[in-house]
């Protein structure tokens, strides 16, 4: 192969970051160079199964301070896909009871020569809280209930080419919004680039407050079906929850899972997506999860495409390198 | 140093609340009591230069966490009892969640011993209401109060059980003592580690709800007013406890309170940085709850400014945010912050605020401190209302640098701290260099 067809263009100027941390403070501009990049790579490398060596010499650290099998792998494959070395380093958070702090031990895998960390963690704020304290990029992979950037992006990005746009689509997410680090990155994702977007779940877990910031908060799903484009259907957390949000899964299913007949009285077009691993049965039934509006494996690929374009467009492979927090 | 003797303070503005004086006179001291005001200067009388100065009554925080015994990484007696004296307190009352906590006449006798030793500021202690703050068995108050406890407090719990606070109110009058409690409903902040509301929502921080607070302060200005015991509401950070605080005082109930400076100066927007020098408990709350704060600040429901100071080594506050513990330092802050936050913006004028941390804890205490009568000891604080600077926590005395206000800019600080007619500290330096604390042990 020739370097021409690896040649993919700079960065772009309008992108500075060297951290990934969260959708909340991107602009619907950052947002669309990540997108237009992953789509970009995602034809370069015949829908994320060729290499693009565009990074080889680099090293990505995936610090996972919480069990993830597919955002890790996906992360990995990322980063091999682009030619870079990967280092995993999966920690229980039992490191602490040896006496290391969280950044004592990002600080000894930065020692070791790596130009950027993924991390996942299940308390809100490490990934900005390593940003702060190493010099190598930093790419949130989830973040407690907080932010999961590259879910948020792999979910527009899905939609945008099922459907062709953003702007001014209605979008649900529907489950347990509270604890979703999914729900946030999509609100603050698909709002920047016109989505309308409809939060839908049981009162316990969907607080009305999410109104203040121009969000539709609807309990009822069957008031809303008619008119969403989208369905994001999220897992409910059990192990977030230390006291039980509603009376049974039985219940929950009853009131908001996704099946065929809710399907019936949805749109035609209507697309099903799920941020996985999914409990079949109750967030949605087995045939919608199955069926041919359920995009649930486009956005696996989908997930590969974004995380090869964050680590480039943040490790700057071949742009210029602005530090910016 | 000069140990007794007498001292002038010449040209200072003094306000005194406990006595209503507001106005520019000298105050003499001799052997260690306030002796007299508009004396002349005399031969060999030592004076302090107090001109554009205010001259108050030495300052009391009656709520900081000195964590010797046990937790000695963080704070001990001496460097907490330095740190104190250059924020300008020349009393403090120490809170007894120490390891072992404060349940004993040993141990408030080895307390005192300490900070006898440190010779710093006065050291007052309060003790546990409940035997290894467990919150089930009385401690022995009766003894405790022999040794010398001025109040009694499970604080950093609350006394849970409300069969048992009723007792402790009414076993605590007959030697008028205060319970001074945490108000906080543990089965709503389980896991909490800021307010819940709009920030906590999209921070996906578990939150610490308002009404936690509310719900245990309700309870307890109910117990006090069935018992006639008097309980002090602990830093309180709530619109609806103070409100509950105030309409609870206006019936004659025996209900006091305090704020800390940083529930009246930070939001919980602070969190948004995710810092966990913004962690403490209460949590910062809501903007119209700091707003609430300044109101009853104002309008005198809260009746006391006390710090909180809660130090925790810095290994400790590095971690996660649901990891870190909560709490910060403010010994050093506390005064600049009432003067930046509180007197420059008109909210209180300088005898308002001097009461808050002079007289009224000592009055809530039981102390015979807080005042500048004749015949007081000489426990004085000559503050600069006017010096501007910056917080430094890398100058701090205290053992923790835990504060989230290093590089604020400040205007007021304690310029001369005297304790029983001894100058113990000068801003400039002048008092002799015994102040760099040494380890007592």
């Amino acid at each position: 192969m020739s370097t021409e067809v690896w040649d993919i263009g700079a960065v772009p100027a309008a992108w500075t970051r060297r951290h990934l941390l969260d959708l909340e403070s991107l602009s619907a501009e950052e947002l669309n160079i990540i997108l237009d990049t992953a789509t970009q790579f995602k034809e370069a490398t015949a829908g994320c199964t060729q290499k693009l060596p565009i990074l080889t010499g680099r090293t990505v650290a995936n610090l996972f301070f919480e069990n993830s099998t597919r955002t890790r792998t996906s992360f990995a494959l990322s980063a091999r896909r682009l030619g870079a070395d990967t280092i995993d380093f999966a920690a229980s958070t039992s490191s602490l009871s040896k006496g290391e702090t969280f950044i004592d031990t990002a600080k000894n895998i930065e020692a070791m020569g790596i130009d950027a960390v993924v991390v996942r963690h299940r308390t809100p704020g490490t990934a900005q809280l390593l940003a702060q304290n190493l010099d190598v990029s930093v790419i949130n992979a989830g973040d407690g209930p907080h932010e999961h950037p590259t879910q948020g992006l792999l979910d527009i990005l899905t939609i945008r080419q099922r459907l062709g746009r953003i702007a001014g689509l209605t979008v649900a997410l529907v489950g347990d919004i509270s604890h979703s680090r999914t729900a946030r990155s999509n609100i603050w994702g698909l709002q920047k680039l016109g989505a309308h977007v409809i939060l839908c779940g049981p009162s316990t877990l969907v607080s009305k407050r999410w109104e203040e910031f121009g969000v539709e908060v609807v309990y009822d799903l069957d008031k809303i079906l008619h008119r969403c484009d989208v369905l994001n259907l999220l897992r409910i957390q059990f192990e977030r929850q230390s006291t039980r949000p509603f009376p049974g899964i039985r219940e929950y299913a009853l009131l908001y899972a996704m099946t065929r007949e809710r399907l019936e009285r949805a749109k035609d077009n209507i697309l099903i997506l799920a941020p996985g691993p999914i409990n079949r049965g109750v967030e949605v039934t087995a045939d919608v999860a199955d069926g041919s509006h359920s995009a649930i494996l486009d956005q696996v690929t989908n997930g590969l495409a974004v995380r090869m374009a964050v680590l480039w467009l943040t490790l700057g492979a071949q742009g210029e390198l602005t530090a910016q927090g | 140093m000069a140990s007794s003797s007498s001292l002038l303070i010449e040209g200072g503005r003094v306000i005194d609340p406990s006595q209503g004086i507001d106005r520019i006179t000298n105050v003499l001291i001799e052997n260690g009591r306030v002796a007299a005001f508009d004396a002349m200067a005399t031969g060999d009388v030592r004076t302090v230069d107090a001109q554009g100065k205010i001259v108050a009554p030495g300052l009391i925080d009656m709520h900081v966490h000195l964590r010797e015994p046990g937790r000695e990484e963080d704070e001990t007696i001496l460097t907490g009892a330095s740190a104190a004296i250059a924020g300008g307190f020349t009393s403090i009352a120490c809170i007894p969640n120490t390891e072992p906590p404060i349940d004993t006449q040993a141990t408030v006798e080895f307390i005192q011993h300490l900070a006898s030793r440190a010779d710093q500021c006065n050291v007052y202690v309060v003790a546990c209401v409940s035997k290894n703050r467990e919150g089930k068995e009385l401690a022995e108050i009766g003894q405790l109060v022999q040794a010398g406890a001025v109040a009694f407090s499970d604080d950093g719990a609350p006394v849970y059980d409300a069969e048992l606070m009723r007792r402790a109110l009414e076993y605590c009058q007959m030697f008028d003592k205060p319970i001074l409690n945490h108000a906080e409903v543990r089965e709503l902040t389980q896991g909490g580690v800021m307010h819940e509301g709009l920030v906590s929502m999209v921070l996906g921080l578990p939150g610490m709800p308002a009404s936690a607070e509310d719900v245990m302060t309700a309870r307890d200005i109910a117990l006090a007013d069935a018992t006639g015991g008097r309980v002090h509401m602990m830093h309180v950070s709530t619109s609806g406890s103070i409100d509950l605080i105030r309409r609870a005082k206006g019936r004659g109930v025996r209900v006091t309170t305090e704020v800390c400076p940083h529930h009246f100066t930070l939001s919980d927007e602070c969190l948004r940085s995710f810092d966990s020098n913004f962690k403490m408990s209460p949590p910062l709350r809501g903007q119209s709850h700091v707003e609430a704060c300044i109101a009853g600040l104002v309008d005198g429901t809260i009746d006391v400014i006390c710090t909180d100071h809660a130090p925790h080594a810095r290994e400790k506050k590095m971690r996660e945010l649901d990891q870190a513990p909560f709490g910060i330092v403010g010994l050093e802050t506390a005064l600049g912050l009432v003067v930046t936050q509180l007197i420059e913006p008109g909210h209180l004028d300088w005898p308002q605020a001097i009461a808050k941390m002079t007289i009224n804890p000592a009055r809530i205490l039981g102390i015979p401190k807080g005042t500048l009568a004749i015949g007081a000891d000489a426990d004085i604080t000559i503050i600069d209302p006017n010096v501007a600077w910056t917080v430094d926590p890398a100058k701090s005395r205290s053992k923790s640098t835990n504060t989230p206000f290093g590089g604020w800019k400040l205007r007021g600080r304690a310029d001369t701290v005297i304790v029983g007619g001894r100058i113990k500290y000068q801003a400039d330096g002048a008092d002799q260099p015994s102040r760099q604390p040494v380890r007592a042990r």
